[in-house]
């Protein structure tokens, strides 16, 4: 059984990638990641904001406090040794490289330019395959126009692209207006490949405390549909590796997103309710069903319910929704 | 010029210092003090990050419970063999002292390096004299006295070489803060140099003698009349060999480095008749104005003593100029009682030797006096007039230079103007907050300057005593050649402040030269900032012609990033103005400084500062200077007309920063101030203050419970007071039933408030139509305070609530107590101060506190003002702080004088009771003071006894009057921080405990030693990292509730007022109620556990929250009722310790440095709280037999 796969340029062994999620905090989890069959792992984001955020908290609690007083010119030791900077990421890269064989994919949420292009640079320099670019962000501002919106994400493709020699995936939210047309133009600024979709924090509320509830739920099967009708439509339109996330609990998920024309399909979520060796419960339940239906690669279906491919290509577009409409009806 | 580029320096004496000890030793046992304990900690850091001595091994370092502890430490590690050091200072080298006479004794070579400081005598001070070391005088250590900081680090070489071959312990000493704290251009020694001075030989001799089971012998005998005197003679050839050892090593170290030393040095005139002896880094001020003096025709000259034990009297007066007339001898201390100070002694005696040897022929007259204790400045100005003095044909003999002595009429008189010539040095002054981080870019600045190019540099930095809002002033000198001026900047070229409402508080400009540039960090820009100016401003800066330039840092900060860091701004600014180098080598000086701090905290860290310092110069302006004074008012008053006199005359003027000029007339005799100071310093340290908003308060007390500076204040009273208050005074009714007349106020005491946001933070309500609001928030200061001013004012004419009618049980109830601790020093947010606190309101008019040095001495005891007050009739808290080490016995005996003069007055009572009337006797005998209307009862008792004992005229009347305030029971506190209780301190606190006396201990438990700086200490928790432990604490924190608890009569009580008010309160009446001892264990949180303080609340949650700081009471009166007295009052732990831990930077720290030991010692830690968890579950299901019962 041919499980091989090749997303943005990288030849993976299986289509099975992890998501950018907390477990590949640890290396001892990449390595389980390994050993469980992920074709390769994105790492959990770097938040810029987060490092920033780290720095003004290490300025609060350490530069405010020192040369104040006469008795203590500071209160820590060695603080040559606190890293609020990247250090601590491209060690794991560094450490993850060293021990794993798939491929290591780092993942960067900057916020500024220089982070942008500085970060993926230091990424690369310690070791990562490829990069995704999580432009995890939410234009509440009324002022910007949905036009600088997109052309934000153009240019930090365009940015990390000039900076680095290895392929970048984009993480996109599937918000657009002109999905396709995005994907497009992203395409043309050098995205190798697009992650469809992030899942923006929703919250919720309290309304005993009257207060915000940040709490994060897991994705679900039933949110497979949105990503699945893209992957669907964008298979052979535009020119870029397809990945896979939301909603992949077990195989099921995997086989419909392959068969819309995913190159890899991403998951966390399982991982997190399943545990990491999760990942072989998938692969093996995915190698039973290409058995049962004769498939022996994963090449050999991948793409098979694409909008291309299916026998009625408007089933994806506006007749597909009365269709689900009659259906409820009758 | 690169390799001598390689062995340039610009480090503090102490750094200097520690770099060569640690380079020529194995062994280091410390234990922290001021100013010594940056020694230590560099020792630490190095040993820490694997830096070699030169024998290419790590020394080992290790930090001791005390000094005390350290020098056994240093004797063991010393007599198996080991080159062993230790650095301390003052009260610490006190505590050595028994094993210096031993080491000494015992013939052992070592070197202890003293930054050296005065001792606590009429009051602590933690600046420089030379009394710790002249109190060490007679412990058979050499004394080397070093004067500033390339000879500090020369001479603890010097000091090493010379013990090794001399077997003489050495004990190298230099001006604490002074020449400690000095930062300086310095030449390191080379590891060749250092080896070449330290043979082989001598460390395999040292070793040799060692112990060893090999070769095994007995040494430390107890020994008889018959012998013990003959033994004690044995050591003199080895001390008459020192001086020629110190002397030939002071060669070899020449010949070596090329810096000559000896053991007197003399500079001045060839012919002097006119010359002043002295040591320490006042050698360097008075050399320096003898030669300048003598250039000018003068005959002077000064001797600089190296080595003043063992005094040659051979070496001393080969270097005397024969033509000698009259000598001054300095000492930089002070021998209450004796003929004379230390070294004028050595000095008179050397000479009636001489005398008699017929080396001379007649005696030159002498004179001895004392300068600059506790670091008072030493200036040329004071030289000149010693010198002036001795032109005299009788001068003055035990005088005094630098101050005003009016009462024994000591001192001489000087003439401030007089200055050497500073025009070969660039002066610049800075004025800043410790918070803005002005001392820190200047130390950076003086190391830009000073390794970068050919230039000295020389910083010295002034903090005032408050550890919030404290004011820093940095005085810095470049130029040309080495900078030997030990004494602050009196004329200044540049003059920098950074903050503008300094102009209205702070005399600066009195500093400036003629024609010097003065920058003003400015919200005005150059149009508008004249008209701001107080008029005495403007009219220096028009007679003194200065440049005048100003920046709004401030928003630059904000706009580039740096948020409230306006540091890298003003330091731009000095380098594009001062001149001291060419401006584009200036900015990309800064810029590689920035690069080489930041290079870790990644790129955008980096970007920002540049961008800061790019677009400084673009918002740096010259105003135009007018030729009009129009200011807005003069510098404004220190303290209010109704301050009383003391405050007038001696308080303000301290807060001035004129204390220099008080005259000794105006000092205490004994130490003795008085209470509640602090109200008369209103300190606006806060732009942002609280802000009550009455219509949504709930009146729960949170806020003000909470309130670290007793900032908040709550009164309820009769509506009819509205009537006269002003119209925007704040008031709600009172949230209570049937009361309907009554109403609530709380008031913020704006200029007081340090802008924390504790209050915010406790604040339990939260406004349903806006869900930002809560009932307490933080609000602009500047548009509110004239009003709230009134109203402070209107506040406090509603008398305090009635003690009697308030509910203590509650911390609703407690809102209306009076605090008699009011507006500290301690730092915004400190998590100490709520419990002082509320001591305080609970039971202040009858409280009596022993305070441990540490943070809580230093807030509560530091002049300029003190914030332990009194009430409306007087009474309050009486404090006192002994030391550090001994403050549990310091306060056992205030109990024991309780116990004793109460029993006195019983019995006297009982004697006079015919007199007096039975029923007035019996029932001063009898009252049970258990509540406060009983302790009420009983003080209009006592007042009616004063009354009738007047017309009993016997001594026993008399004796009964002196004691009858015994009569009102008395509530002894003994007050202190972890390092007290847990370290130093805690063998007579376990005594204290064990006595059974019905003494209150409260452990104020920051988990390091606040004060000096974050060192571990024995509380330090598992993980976590500490100076000393920046590896990681591996051992646990130790368990002191259970070790009270084994006792089984001490009341045991674990609290964090953070989490639950409630029990903190219950456990402090508890406590007290107790008639025994009770030890409380207060979570603290604190600046040294490395998060914003403002969440101090949320981290104290978490504590308890993880089961890291369960909650606990243990109450022997229970155990006596035959019930269980272990009170577990901590629900279960609801969260990973992790979850707590990892929100503060002393835990964080270690998952970067070493992530793998970080996880190992969160995972032991974690199972450290599991089991004391269920050890303590445990506890509290068990039956009163289980516990040890109570006699």
């Amino acid at each position: 059984m041919d499980l091989r796969t090749t997303y943005m340029g990288i030849p993976l062994s299986s289509p099975i990638v992890v998501s950018a999620c907390t477990l590949s905090e640890d290396v001892n989890n990449i390595l389980r990641m390994e050993d469980a069959g992920a074709g390769a792992v994105v790492l959990f984001s770097l938040f810029e904001e987060q490092i920033q955020r780290e720095y003004r908290q290490y300025e609060r609690a350490v530069a405010a406090t020192s040369n104040v007083f006469a008795e203590a010119a500071d209160y820590f030791p060695d603080l040559d040794e606190f890293h609020v900077g990247t250090e601590q990421y491209l060690q794991l890269i560094r450490r993850a490289k060293a021990r794993v064989e798939i491929p290591i994919i780092a993942s960067l949420n900057a916020t500024t330019t220089e982070g942008w292009m500085e970060y993926a640079r230091q990424m690369v320099d310690a070791g990562a395959d490829g990069l995704e670019i999580n432009v995890f962000w939410i234009p509440a501002d009324p002022r910007v126009s949905s036009a600088q919106v997109e052309q934000r994400y153009l240019d930090i493709i365009a940015a990390v692209k000039s900076h680095v020699d290895v392929p970048v995936a984009i993480k996109l939210n599937p918000y657009f207006s002109a999905m396709a047309n995005m994907a497009q133009r992203m395409h043309k600024a050098g995205a190798d490949a697009l992650v469809l979709f992030n899942r923006f924090y929703q919250p919720d509320f309290d309304i005993t405390k009257l207060q915000v509830l940040s709490d994060l739920q897991y994705s679900a099967p039933n949110e497979i549909r949105l990503p699945l009708l893209w992957i669907a439509i964008l298979y052979g339109r535009v020119p870029v590796s397809l990945a896979a996330t939301t909603g992949v609990q077990g195989a099921n998920e995997v086989i419909k997103y392959l068969l819309a024309g995913a190159d890899v399909v991403m998951t966390a979520s399982s991982l997190y309710k399943y545990g990491i060796e999760h990942l072989q419960t998938i692969t093996g339940d995915l190698m039973t069903w290409m058995r049962t239906m004769g498939f022996k690669s994963v090449d050999a279906f991948k793409g098979a319910m694409s909008q291309q491919h299916v026998s009625d290509p408007t089933a994806y577009e506006r007749a597909n929704y009365i269709k689900i409409l009659e259906g409820v009806k009758g | 010029m690169s390799d001598k580029k390689q062995h340039i320096a610009t480090i503090d004496g102490n750094e200097a210092t520690a770099y060569t000890a640690y380079r020529i030793n194995e062994v280091c046992a410390i234990y922290p003090i001021t100013p010594s304990s940056n020694m230590a900690e560099w020792a630490d850091e190095w040993a820490a990050k694997g830096i070699k001595n030169i024998w290419g091994t790590v020394p080992e370092v290790i930090e001791m419970q005390s000094e005390g502890g350290a020098a056994g430490t240093v004797h063991g590690a010393l007599q198996t063999g080991s080159l062993t050091t230790t650095f301390t200072a003052s009260q610490g080298l006190m505590l050595m002292l028994p094993n210096m006479y031993k080491i000494a004794g015992e013939l052992t070579p070592a070197v202890f390096h003293v930054a050296a400081r005065s001792l606590a005598a009429q009051g602590l001070s933690i600046f420089g004299d030379h009394q710790d070391v002249m109190a060490a005088r007679t412990t058979g250590f050499a004394l080397l006295s070093s004067a500033g900081v390339q000879e500090a680090h020369d001479f603890a070489l010097i000091a090493q070489a010379a013990s090794l071959e001399s077997r003489i312990p050495f004990l190298h000493f230099f001006d604490g803060f002074r020449t400690s704290h000095e930062v300086n251009k310095i030449e390191l020694l080379s590891d060749e140099q250092i080896r070449a001075m330290v043979p082989d030989e001598l460390i395999f001799a040292h070793r040799k003698r060692a112990m060893n089971p090999d070769n095994p012998f007995i040494r430390g005998t107890a020994q008889n009349p018959d012998v013990y005197f003959q033994g004690r003679e044995t050591v003199n050839p080895f001390y008459d060999k020192t001086p020629a050892i110190v002397g030939e090593v002071m060669k070899r170290f020449h010949a070596l480095t090329g810096r000559k030393y000896g053991l007197f040095e003399y500079t001045g005139a060839p012919d002097a008749e006119r010359v002043i002896i002295l040591m320490g880094s006042g050698g360097e001020t008075a050399a320096e104005t003898a030669l300048a003096l003598s250039k000018a025709g003068e005959k002077t000259g000064v001797i600089q003593v190296r080595l003043f034990r063992p005094f040659s009297v051979e070496h001393f007066i080969r270097v005397m100029p024969a033509t000698v007339r009259a000598i001054a001898v300095l000492d930089r201390t002070k021998e209450p009682g004796g003929a004379g100070e230390p070294l004028l002694q050595d000095i008179m005696t050397a000479y009636v030797q001489l005398l008699q040897k017929r080396v001379v022929d007649q005696l030159p007259i002498m004179v001895g006096g004392r300068y600059g204790l506790s670091s008072k400045e030493f200036t040329p100005a004071m030289v000149k007039a010693v010198f002036d003095e001795l032109k005299k044909p009788q001068p003055k003999d035990h005088f005094t230079v630098g101050i005003n002595d009016d009462v024994t009429f000591s001192s001489l008189d000087y003439d401030p103007s007089f200055t050497l010539d500073e025009s070969r040095w660039t002066q610049a002054l800075f004025f800043g907050l410790g918070a803005d981080g002005t001392v820190g870019a200047n130390k950076n600045s003086i190391k830009i300057i000073g390794e970068n190019t050919d230039l000295y540099a020389q910083g010295y930095f002034v903090y005032d005593s408050k550890k919030s809002g404290a004011r820093t002033v940095s005085h810095l000198r470049f130029g040309p050649d080495p900078i030997r001026a030990p004494y602050l900047l009196s004329q200044a070229d540049f003059i920098a402040c950074h903050q503008f409402n300094f102009t209205e508080k702070v005399e600066m400009l009195r500093y400036a030269k003629p024609g010097a540039t003065f920058l003003l960090n400015s919200p005005y820009g150059k149009e508008e900032v004249w008209d701001k100016l107080p008029g005495s401003v403007q009219r220096d800066i028009i007679d003194k012609k200065l440049k005048f330039y100003v920046i709004d840092a401030t928003s630059v900060a904000r706009d580039t990033g740096m948020s409230s860091r306006i540091n890298t701004i003003m330091q731009t600014c000095f380098f594009a103005l001062a001149g001291v180098l060419p401006r584009e080598q200036a900015i990309a000086e800064i810029k590689y400084a920035i690069e080489k701090t930041y290079f870790k905290k990644g790129r955008s860290v980096i970007e920002q500062n540049f961008k800061a310092v790019d677009v400084t110069l673009d918002h740096l302006y010259e105003v135009t200077v007018p030729n009009r004074v129009a200011g807005v008012g003069e510098i404004t008053a220190v303290v209010p007309a109704e301050a009383p006199a003391f405050v007038q005359e001696v308080t303000a003027v301290m807060m001035a920063g004129h204390g220099d000029d008080l005259p000794v007339s105006k000092m205490p005799l004994d130490g003795t101030f008085p209470s509640g100071t602090t109200k008369w310093e209103k300190r606006n340290i806060s732009d942002l203050v609280a802000v009550w908003e009455p219509d949504i308060c709930i009146q729960c007390g949170n806020c003000a419970y909470v309130c670290p500076h007793s900032v908040i204040r709550a009164k309820f009273f009769h509506e009819d007071y509205l009537g006269e208050a002003p119209a925007d005074f704040k008031s709600a009714f009172i949230n209570a039933r049937g009361f309907p007349e009554t109403r609530y106020a709380l008031q913020v005491y704006l200029e007081d408030c340090t802008g924390c946001e504790l209050c915010v933070e406790a604040c339990p309500v939260t406004d349903t139509k806006d869900r930002s609001r809560k009932a307490i928030n933080m609000g602009q200061k500047e548009p509110i305070l004239p009003q709230e001013q009134q109203n402070i004012a209107y506040f406090e004419q509603i008398p305090w609530n009635d003690r009697a009618e308030v509910n203590f049980s509650l911390v609703h109830g407690a809102q209306f107590l009076e605090p008699l601790f009011e507006f500290s020093g301690a730092c915004a947010g400190c998590g100490e101060t709520p419990y002082l606190k509320l001591l305080s309101q609970l039971f202040g008019d009858r409280l009596l506190i022993a305070n441990a040095t540490g943070c809580s001495s230093i807030y509560g005891g530091n002049l300029p003002t003190t914030p332990w007050t009194v009430n409306a009739q007087g009474k309050g808290p009486t404090w006192s702080n002994s030391l550090f080490e001994d403050n549990a016995e310091f306060g056992l005996g205030m109990r024991i004088t309780a116990d004793k003069q109460l029993a006195y007055a019983r019995e006297l009572l009982r004697q006079l009771s015919p007199q007096l009337g039975d029923e007035l006797a019996q029932g001063l005998i009898n009252a049970p003071q258990l509540v406060e209307s009983d302790i009420l009862e009983q003080r209009r008792r006592v007042t009616e006894l004063r009354e009738r004992l007047q017309y009993i005229d016997t001594p026993e009347a008399r004796h009964l009057l002196s004691v009858a305030d015994q009569l009102v029971r008395r509530s002894v506190w003994l007050v202190g921080g972890d390092g007290w209780a847990y370290d130093i301190g805690y063998g007579g606190l376990d005594h204290a405990l064990a006595s059974g006396r019905n003494v209150n201990v409260l452990v104020l438990d920051t988990e390091v030693y606040s004060n000096t700086g974050g060192q571990a200490s024995k509380s330090t928790p598992t993980a976590a990292t500490a100076k000393f432990a920046a590896a990681g604490k591996r051992v646990g924190k130790k368990d002191l509730a259970m070790q009270a608890i084994s006792y089984g009569n001490v009341y045991v009580a674990r609290v964090a007022f953070g989490a639950n008010p409630q029990q903190t309160l219950l456990a402090m009446r508890e406590a007290e109620a107790y008639d025994g001892p009770s030890l409380i264990l207060a979570y603290s949180h604190c600046i040294a556990h490395g998060y914003d303080m403002k969440d101090g609340l949320n981290q104290q949650n978490k504590a308890v929250a993880s089961g890291y700081w369960p909650l606990l009471r243990y109450n022997p009166a229970l155990r006596k009722k035959n019930k269980n007295p272990f009170v577990l009052d901590s629900p279960r732990p609801t969260m990973p310790l992790r979850d707590y831990a990892y929100n503060e930077l002393r835990y964080k720290m270690l998952t970067r440095s070493n992530p793998e030991e970080a996880e190992y010692l969160m995972q032991l830690a974690q199972e450290l709280v599991d089991l004391r968890w269920k050890t303590y579950e445990d506890m509290a299901g068990q039956s009163a037999k289980a516990f040890a019962p109570v006699a």
